[in-house]
């Protein structure tokens, strides 16, 4: 069953189409990475699922409730999300704890705000904040407070965690941190929906990636596979010219034009493979024709290349 | 929700300073009179002002009718006008529903939290002129101003039931506020805005020209608990405020619910 699934999901601003029939379905226990230049309309898919702005078409489930249908519905639907959306945000003249408590207090059935109240040690301990908690949060630097959105959105253990660029203003260590922790809890079965505009990151973290340009999801998949491109690989051989002759006749095989011009020697050459076309077929013919094979390495497209190529133009 | 809006403003520093003026209203009135040489002469200064000297009683009067045309608005505009503005601009608002917390109980909540906090702002100007008042001039039974004697005890009764007459006139501003403050992402912007129709109210309400429109108008009740001070009470024109400022209740903050209820948070 989704965890959070819109259908048909459809928002304008004015005459501005800003989210484009988005059909996606988060799976339980997904990791999932949620894509797109500046204006693609992440921020506004988030604020539907969230219930914080309404759709002009199409419909969000959370957890099977729909966030539209009714206010029982929607309460339904979000009392088991924890978010953190775009900038966090806290009353400035209250400590980081009084925030997380009222928060947890604020708003869901009894049941929850306990379980919410119960949290708040272990919450604040998890963001390493649990010394900094009686501090007011308008003393806090931004990567504290980065940390204490993190924490309220953990809160109670929510299933649906929705995390619009949860490092941001953390360092190094934090933000290592942060994706160790996100990994952890999709782990243990917490289904988490992140935004980022750190490509690297996403690609290490996350289990599925989603690619959303003018509104519309362009792109959807493991990060590894998010284009039907040609599986590659780096062949390191001792005479290219002589592996360049051999590899040519050879079906399925595609090699790049320029490097295929390029001189001889030992050296790695790209090799594109389709119509069933194997590293080990590419290997065997190399070393049916004497040439000494020194590596041969499977290659992915990085998550950047493939995201500047379909969000190019945007 | 209407627990921590309670929680949030106790620990906000401008709630004890608005708390601390309040308190000084009445303070300052009765330090002024005993300090003053002369009698104050009837028509001078606020109603009842003339009175404080005879009993004590009358500076809590007197501190509520100085703190309802000017003081009381104004703080009632800045809660109300702040209450959704100031969250929106904040950035709270949108965690806050996504918790989730209804839009109706949101605003039903901030509404109830404003209108506490008024009552409270009244009970203390109330509290410290019995305090002051009965300090420097003692309290006894009062006289109505229509020449009969009220013993203390229902001159107190009296007292209480002005006060929440001029709280209750804060409703309909409130209300008021929290309908422009669903309008706006600025705190400030929806503050100017409340205090300044009130103020508009008062001075078409000053223009003896409009006087059609006078009965429509939330300040042109203002003073009708003085009638409470009559004797017999003349209670037909507290009525007509009572329902008047309903009225207004009635439509604003209805017409804030169903704003909120559908608004777009981009916030």
């Amino acid at each position: 069953m989704s965890v959070l699934a819109t259908s048909d999901l459809t928002k304008r601003y004015g005459d501005e189409l800003v989210v484009d029939h988005l059909n996606l379905s988060i799976a339980a226990g997904d990791l999932y990475g949620f894509l797109g230049p500046n204006g693609a309309g992440k921020s506004t898919t988030i604020r539907m699922a969230l219930g914080l702005v309404f759709p002009d078409g199409g419909s969000v489930e959370v957890g099977g409730h729909s966030v539209f249908s009714s206010s029982e519905a929607r309460s339904r639907a979000l009392s088991r999300v924890g978010a953190l959306v775009e900038e966090p945000a806290f009353w400035g003249y209250l400590s980081g704890r009084r925030n997380l408590e009222y928060f947890a207090r604020a708003g869901g059935n009894k049941v929850d705000r306990r379980a919410r109240l119960d949290d708040i040690d272990e919450v604040l301990r998890q963001v390493g904040l649990a010394d900094a908690a009686a501090k007011r949060v308008k003393a806090y630097s931004q990567g504290m407070r980065q940390r204490l959105g993190i924490g309220r959105a953990l809160l109670g253990h929510p299933d649906l965690l929705v995390l619009d660029e949860p490092t941001n203003g953390l360092d190094p260590q934090g933000m290592k941190e942060v994706r160790a922790l996100l990994r952890r809890l999709a782990d243990n079965g917490t289904t988490v929906f992140v935004s980022s505009h750190l490509l690297g990151e996403v690609e290490a973290m996350c289990d599925r990636v989603g690619v959303l340009v003018a509104g519309k999801l362009v792109a959807e998949g493991p990060p590894g596979h998010l284009v039907d491109e040609p599986d590659r690989v780096r062949v390191d051989v001792d005479d290219r010219r002589h592996a360049l002759d051999v590899l040519r006749v050879v079906p399925g095989i595609s090699l790049d034009e320029l490097e295929a011009r390029s001189g001889g020697g030992p050296g790695p050459i790209k090799v594109g493979l389709a119509n069933g076309a194997t590293p080990a077929g590419v290997n065997a013919a190399l070393v049916s024709a004497g040439i000494g094979v020194s590596a041969l390495v499977p290659e992915h497209a990085r998550l950047e290349d493939v995201f500047l190529t379909l969000t190019e133009g945007e | 929700m209407l627990a921590v809006e309670m929680a949030k403003a106790a620990h906000r520093w401008w709630t004890w300073v608005m708390a601390a003026a309040f308190i000084a209203i009445p303070v300052l009135i009765v330090t002024a009179l005993l300090l003053s040489t002369d009698r104050p002469e009837p028509g001078e200064g606020p109603p009842f002002l003339t009175l404080v000297q005879v009993n004590g009683v009358f500076a809590s009067l007197v501190g509520i009718t100085t703190i309802q045309p000017f003081f009381l608005p104004l703080a009632a505009g800045l809660l109300a006008g702040d209450a959704i503005a100031g969250e929106s601009q904040a950035g709270t608002l949108r965690y806050l529903l996504a918790r989730p917390v209804g839009r109706t109980r949101l605003v039903v909540a901030k509404y109830a939290s404003v209108m506490i906090l008024v009552g409270g702002a009244v009970v203390l100007v109330g509290l410290t002129g019995l305090a002051v008042g009965g300090a420097a001039y003692g309290l006894g039974p009062l006289p109505t101003l229509s020449g009969a004697t009220l013993p203390v005890g229902v001159a107190l009764a009296r007292v209480v039931l002005a006060g929440m007459y001029v709280t209750a006139g804060m409703a309909g501003l409130v209300a008021i506020g929290l309908f422009i403050s669903t309008l706006t992402d600025s705190g400030p912007g929806a503050t100017v805005a409340t205090v300044g129709i009130y103020i508009v109210m008062q001075i078409l309400g000053a223009l003896s020209a409009l006087r059609i429109i006078h009965p429509y108008l939330l300040s042109h009740y203002s003073l009708a608990f003085t009638g409470l001070f009559r004797s017999p009470v003349a209670l037909d024109e507290v009525m007509t405020g009572l329902v008047a400022y309903a009225s207004y209740v009635a439509v604003f903050l209805g017409g804030a619910v169903a704003v909120f209820r559908r608004k777009d948070v981009t916030s």
